[in-house]
């Protein structure tokens, strides 16, 4: 199965007209997404032509608002690719349209806008993934972000990391042992976020086809130890986890805007031990993420279930 | 984007923030001419720099007269001074603060920072002013009060005053206490700070509340729209690495070590950071080339790693999503024939065009020494600059 997207999935293209947003419409279409329409502000009557690598042509209708788009396709996600000054308002449309599910890939929106967006969510059904994260995919089914969907391949083991290029190391590793995963979120390297650790976890947790999770954390805020905290008290499945920064010097912003350890808080040292005390199993390195996950599969018995791609 | 105290004060003065008078100077000249146009008697000649610490380093001196002042500033002025948010080369100051000196009564403190884990602005506050707050939340957490602020509404008076109450601010002084501290939050979502910490804060001998030190920090994300905050940039605090680096929308941070980095992604950055660490070296730096680089780019990140003296090798580790195998490889081939390749130089390509982007550099002519993983690329520098 998976978590939050599959094949049935219809997606909104936030701004793709946009370099970014036409590259990665493509991208989605290319891996078999339900890539549907575009909503982009002033660009709505006109249609985008896509020309695939197999020959196929897809022509994608625009629409000016994101309401539209969805009454015209019956699309349930977005995928946002609009500049950080005027992202928030995307996700903000996006939400007030009642979709199901928002992914923001954007890097660079003001904290103090995503405290807004937060507030304005409140007591609304739309789920936000993001933003400053490379999306969600789920092997062979959708695609939704920038993640490079040949290094996935179907499977049962769910993956929820804070980082993109990180994510995409942990999955070759696994890939590359026939590992196959259920389905990989990423939840961005922003401090205020749609999603935490935790919402991702508690959907693994209840996904009868995701046997185990990896968890990629790093350092900067305390979103590690909760979701610790909540696996060891409900989380059915073995969780193994790495956390990226544990050389960062304190009071440094490590690239991402979440990065960062302040006043002592937020150290890579205090979430591994937080998590080892929880029951997970941290890879000491990041070239052991995927060999600490068998490992810990091994112990389980249920190595032979999660080989999905014997190649 | 941090900046000076004397700016912090200036920019919160504007919110009406209640700051005591004071003029940045940048010569004893000028320090001894804004002491005598304060006129107070006592002036109080702090050393302005991007750190904190600065009065038990000795860069705070209470001056009780004008020949004092110019004492004290040709003494702080060209000083490096060393306080335990400098690190040990410390920092040398350019700039004074001449203020006017106050009648202190009591010190407190009182923050406002963006709380993770609720997603709001958050208003500290706590009676041991003064003191490093870390160091209260870490002995005496009961001391510091909270209030969570619901931006739909912004900070409330009944929660600064419920503050005010409970850090024991005098009661004929709580409505003044008030009045700064939605100041204090106006300033801070005005001009989209990350922190904004007043340590101390004072009641003085004459019923003032006042901010004796201010500490604003901004989200750099944020600055694209607040063009009077970069002006206050300093960029005599900052490496000069850095900046480079920031002109080019490059993320680096310089680090002590003597490997130098290349990465694509900060999770894969800081990562990598760790592997080589934990393989017995130390890496010299934070490099994130970011996704949609171009071949310029990765030449201008190559020269910046270069242009750092400590570094007797390099690691390239990249993963290729939108960040394409070739494109890396054809940057690091232009900048190592440009500047010459005197160090190692250990590369693991991974993902889109891998294949290709190993042609490139086998085909290079230049001594690239190939990884296939991240751990064989740690391991291999780590040889190689021993």
């Amino acid at each position: 199965m998976s978590i939050l997207v599959n094949k049935d999935t219809k997606v909104i293209t936030q701004n793709m007209t946009g370099k970014t947003g036409m590259f990665h419409t493509l991208g989605g279409l290319e891996y078999g997404t339900q890539m549907v329409a575009g909503a982009v502000p002033g660009k709505g009557g006109t249609s985008v032509d896509f020309n695939l690598e197999n020959g196929q042509k897809v022509t994608l209708p625009v629409y000016n608002t994101v309401h539209e788009a969805k009454e015209a396709t019956g699309a349930t996600a977005s995928v946002i690719y609009v500049p950080p000054a005027f992202a928030a308002d995307a996700i903000m449309e996006a939400v007030d349209a009642d979709l199901d599910l928002v992914i923001c890939i954007t890097e660079g929106i003001p904290v103090l806008d995503m405290v807004k967006v937060k507030r304005f969510m409140e007591g609304k059904r739309t789920r936000l993934i993001g933003p400053n994260c490379p999306g969600v995919i789920t092997p062979g089914e959708c695609k939704i972000g920038i993640m490079p969907g040949y290094i996935h391949t179907p499977g049962h083991v769910g993956v929820v990391s804070r980082s993109g290029t990180l994510t995409y190391e942990a999955v070759h590793q696994l890939t590359t042992r026939g590992i196959g995963q259920s389905s990989a979120v990423g939840i961005g390297g922003d401090p205020v976020k749609g999603s935490e650790f935790i919402d991702i976890l508690k959907l693994f947790n209840e996904d009868p086809d995701t046997y185990a999770v990896i968890m990629i954390g790093e350092i900067g805020g305390s979103a590690e130890e909760e979701a610790a905290e909540w696996i060891a008290a409900n989380m059915k499945k073995p969780v193994v986890g790495f956390i990226g920064g544990q050389t960062a010097p304190p009071g440094k912003r490590m690239g991402h805007a979440g990065a960062i350890i302040s006043g002592g808080k937020g150290t890579a040292a205090e979430k591994v031990a937080t998590m080892e005390r929880c029951g997970i199993r941290v890879a000491p390195t990041p070239s052991e993420m995927g060999s600490t996950l068998v490992k810990v599969l091994e112990e389980q018995g249920l190595l032979e279930k999660c080989i999905t791609n014997k190649s | 984007m941090n900046i000076h105290e004397y700016q912090g004060k200036e920019v919160l003065k504007q919110y009406g923030v209640t700051v005591p008078e004071g003029k940045v100077a940048f010569s004893a000249d000028e320090a001894v001419e804004a002491a005598k146009a304060l006129g107070t008697p006592v002036v109080v000649v702090k050393a302005q720099i991007h750190a904190g610490g600065r009065g038990k380093a000795g860069g705070v001196k209470i001056a009780k007269s004008l020949d004092e002042v110019r004492a004290y500033a040709q003494e702080l002025l060209g000083k490096v001074l060393v306080t335990h948010q400098t690190g040990p080369e410390g920092k040398e100051v350019k700039r004074l603060l001449i203020e006017a000196g106050c009648d202190i009564k009591k010190e407190y403190y009182v923050g406002v920072v963006v709380d993770r884990a609720t997603g709001r602005v958050v208003m500290m506050a706590s009676e041991e002013g003064g003191t490093e707050i870390e160091e209260v939340a870490a002995r005496t957490p009961e001391k510091i009060f909270k209030e969570v602020i619901d931006p739909a509404v912004g900070l409330q008076a009944f929660q600064a005053r419920k503050l005010a109450y409970s850090i024991n601010i005098p009661t004929e002084l709580v409505g003044k206490a008030v009045k700064f501290m939605t100041a204090l939050y106006n300033a801070f979502v005005d001009k989209d700070c990350s922190i904004a910490e007043i340590n101390p804060l004072v009641v003085t001998g004459d019923g003032n509340v006042m901010a004796l030190d201010a500490k604003l920090n901004f989200d750099s994300n944020a600055l694209f729209r607040h063009k009077d905050i970069l002006e206050l940039r300093d960029l005599d605090e900052e490496d000069e690495k850095e900046i480079q680096a920031s002109k080019f929308d490059l993320s680096y941070i310089a680090l002590d070590g003597n490997i130098g980095c290349m990465v694509n992604g900060a999770g894969l950055a800081m990562a990598t950071m760790d592997i080589i660490k934990y393989y017995g070296g130390e890496p010299a730096n934070f490099l994130d080339v970011g996704g949609g680089a171009t071949k310029e780019k990765v030449t201008e990140a190559f020269k910046i790693i270069l242009s750092d003296e400590n570094v007797k090798g390099i690691f390239v580790n990249i993963f290729g999503g939108i960040m394409k195998c070739d494109i890396i490889a054809e940057g690091v081939v232009a900048a190592a024939k440009e500047l010459g390749l005197s160090r190692p130089l250990v590369v693991r390509l991974e993902g889109t065009n891998v294949e290709l982007g190993k042609k490139i550099l086998n085909e290079s002519g230049l001594n690239i020494v190939a990884a296939d993983s991240m751990a064989d690329g740690a391991q291999k520098i780590v040889a190689l600059v021993k």
